[in-house]
């Protein structure tokens, strides 16, 4: 009896959300379509995907032939994750390191200081543009990873991120350490980056795709194809007079990949590292 | 040069704070405040870029806007696209959000992860996957064709209306997915028990959204529309990859047209794109300001 006015109540329930479900289902088709038409493009001859056609084709081999015999592909991959990857790992350690710092050694003065990195939000990036190129060419190090790893290694929502998240640290783990006669540095690495492990994956999972997608720094310091990252490579494919549209996608698909493999597994790193340092 | 233990731990300890953080601030002040300083510096100069001179009158760069018609095109762009497509990415984001905030809605995190997946992508490539999408022979226009809405395929990006119109929605496609999940995690610190009341009370579905939603996530809407006013001035990859600021520079962004002045094609000229540089963080920091002053009305 129970059981039967709970199924009725129930399915009431869903009726009323049928709109819902409609609207959802709309958005989320919208929000996918773009990336399978991508996907299926990747493997149609040029002239299949003008037609409209929105199945995959047979074309793949070809398209990626045409691709790597215009563009150094493997490179431009290759150096897409170097650079991802270094600035990753430098900008989690120094940014974690000032978080830890922002925190738990907090007094009036570090807070003020605090304060005032955070106005670094502000800065636009084109603003810096002529300025940091000029400091840049005159170190010397246009075309090297440094170029493209400098200006972002220290950045303000990084530091927030870790500062905040560093309350959950338990101090008094931290004092326990201390009378153990622990340096204060042991302390940062021994413990403070195991027990952290949650924030810095979902920091490096930003910062990566941050640094995989970044194109107005790298089109600026990085000239020339033996330097150039895949967000240069599939714009330079696609200012070309007559596109072969299906190689264009397989490019775009190529640069798109790593960072939707990573959405995929890491979602819900991906969801706190966007919203990290809000709470 | 020893000193009592405990005055010798404290010390110890302060140092170690202030060790760790001042890489990072180090960093930030090499790599935006003396930046931004040598940025106003290079707005008040003129002349080739191996050749600075102060410029006669000092502010003659910030002076030259008022005359530059491409200024006034790439500013008035950037707030068509702020005031357009922000309310719009917003009040969607906050409704999507709503609806998957509820319990008995089934396939939650499967519609979650979709909505969520445009902001997966490079900036570069949802340029230009909208490019080719809208482009003369594009699959957009041969549906429109197909259905037989429009006679013949358009021209979307090569008209001014039509190519901004297309921004705006490439635009919408790759952000409201973000936005929507700042508005759940909002959501999840909102007690459910205060929909439950409401519901009880005989509220209708609009009626919770504008009295109850909108109301608690007022801090949330305030961060999000900071950003998206910061993201919006500094619009950048879409504008070169998707239009490349065409027709005839009628869609470009006031950081398209900076860099086109700086380090695009054509003639270099640093201080006058400083001063253009300049003026675009006055207004992010006036318009985070006014932001944050209408978020923080509280009764």
């Amino acid at each position: 009896m129970t059981d039967k006015r709970q199924d009725k109540s129930l399915s009431h329930i869903q009726r009323k959300l049928i709109p819902s479900y409609i609207f959802l289902i709309i958005v989320s088709i919208i929000s996918v379509f773009p990336l399978y038409w991508m996907a299926t493009a990747a493997t149609n001859t040029t002239v299949e995907v003008a037609r409209g056609k929105i199945w995959f084709g047979t074309n793949l081999m070809e398209n990626y032939k045409n691709l790597i015999a215009q563009q150094n592909l493997w490179q431009s991959m290759w150096n897409s994750f170097f650079y991802a990857i270094v600035q990753t790992v430098l900008c989690l350690l120094i940014c974690s390191l000032a978080g830890y710092g922002f925190e738990l050694y907090h007094d009036k003065h570090k807070d003020r200081l605090f304060g005032v990195l955070l106005l670094a939000m502000m800065v636009p990036q084109v603003a810096t543009l002529i300025p940091l190129f000029t400091m840049i060419s005159k170190l010397k190090l246009l075309n090297t990873v440094w170029a493209f790893i400098i200006p972002s290694i220290s950045t303000p929502f990084m530091i927030m991120m870790f500062r905040q998240n560093s309350r959950n640290f338990p101090v008094a783990l931290l004092e326990a350490a201390r009378i153990d006669g622990e340096t204060e540095f042991n302390i940062f690495f021994k413990m403070y980056m195991p027990i952290m492990k949650s924030t810095y994956a979902a920091a490096a999972v930003i910062t990566f795709m941050n640094a995989w997608n970044s194109y107005m720094w790298p089109r600026t310091v990085m000239k020339g194809n033996a330097v150039q990252t895949m967000p240069m490579l599939i714009a330079n494919l696609s200012n070309g007079y007559a596109v072969d549209y299906g190689m264009l996608m397989l490019g775009v698909l190529f640069c798109s990949l790593p960072t939707i493999i990573i959405f995929f597994v890491l979602q819900k790193q991906f969801a706190e590292g966007i919203t990290g340092a809000v709470k | 040069m020893k000193q009592k233990n405990k005055g010798g731990v404290q010390a110890r300890q302060q140092a170690a704070g202030w060790a760790f953080l001042t890489p990072a601030t180090l960093l930030i002040f090499l790599m935006s405040f003396y930046p931004m300083v040598q940025a106003f510096i290079t707005s008040l100069k003129t002349g080739s870029s191996a050749n600075l001179q102060w410029a006669e009158p000092l502010f003659n760069n910030y002076s030259r806007m008022f005359q530059d018609r491409m200024f006034k095109t790439a500013m008035g762009n950037t707030f068509l696209y702020l005031i357009i497509q922000v309310p719009i990415m917003l009040v969607l984001a906050i409704l999507l959000a709503q609806l998957l905030n509820n319990k008995d809605l089934k396939f939650r995190g499967l519609f979650r992860t979709m909505i969520f997946l445009p902001c997966a992508t490079a900036l570069v490539s949802y340029a230009i996957i909208f490019k080719t999408l809208f482009a003369t022979q594009g699959l957009i226009n041969s549906w429109l064709v197909g259905i037989g809405i429009v006679k013949e395929n358009i021209n979307w990006l090569g008209q001014p209306g039509t190519a901004k119109a297309v921004i705006i929605i490439a635009l919408l496609w790759r952000w409201t997915g973000y936005n929507m999940v700042f508005f759940l995690a909002g959501l999840q610190n909102i007690d459910y028990s205060v929909y439950e009341a409401a519901n009880i009370d005989g509220a209708s579905g609009w009626q919770t959204f504008w009295s109850i939603t909108v109301p608690l996530l007022k801090p949330v809407i305030v961060m999000t529309g900071i950003m998206s006013i910061n993201g919006t001035l500094q619009l950048f990859d879409e504008s070169v990859n998707l239009t490349n600021g065409g027709p005839a520079n009628t869609t470009i962004t006031m950081s398209h047209y900076i860099y086109n002045n700086s380090l695009g094609q054509g003639v270099a000229n640093f201080g006058y794109a400083s001063a253009l540089a300049f003026v675009v963080f006055i207004l992010v920091a006036v318009l985070a300001w006014i932001n944050m002053k209408v978020g923080d009305t509280r009764d």
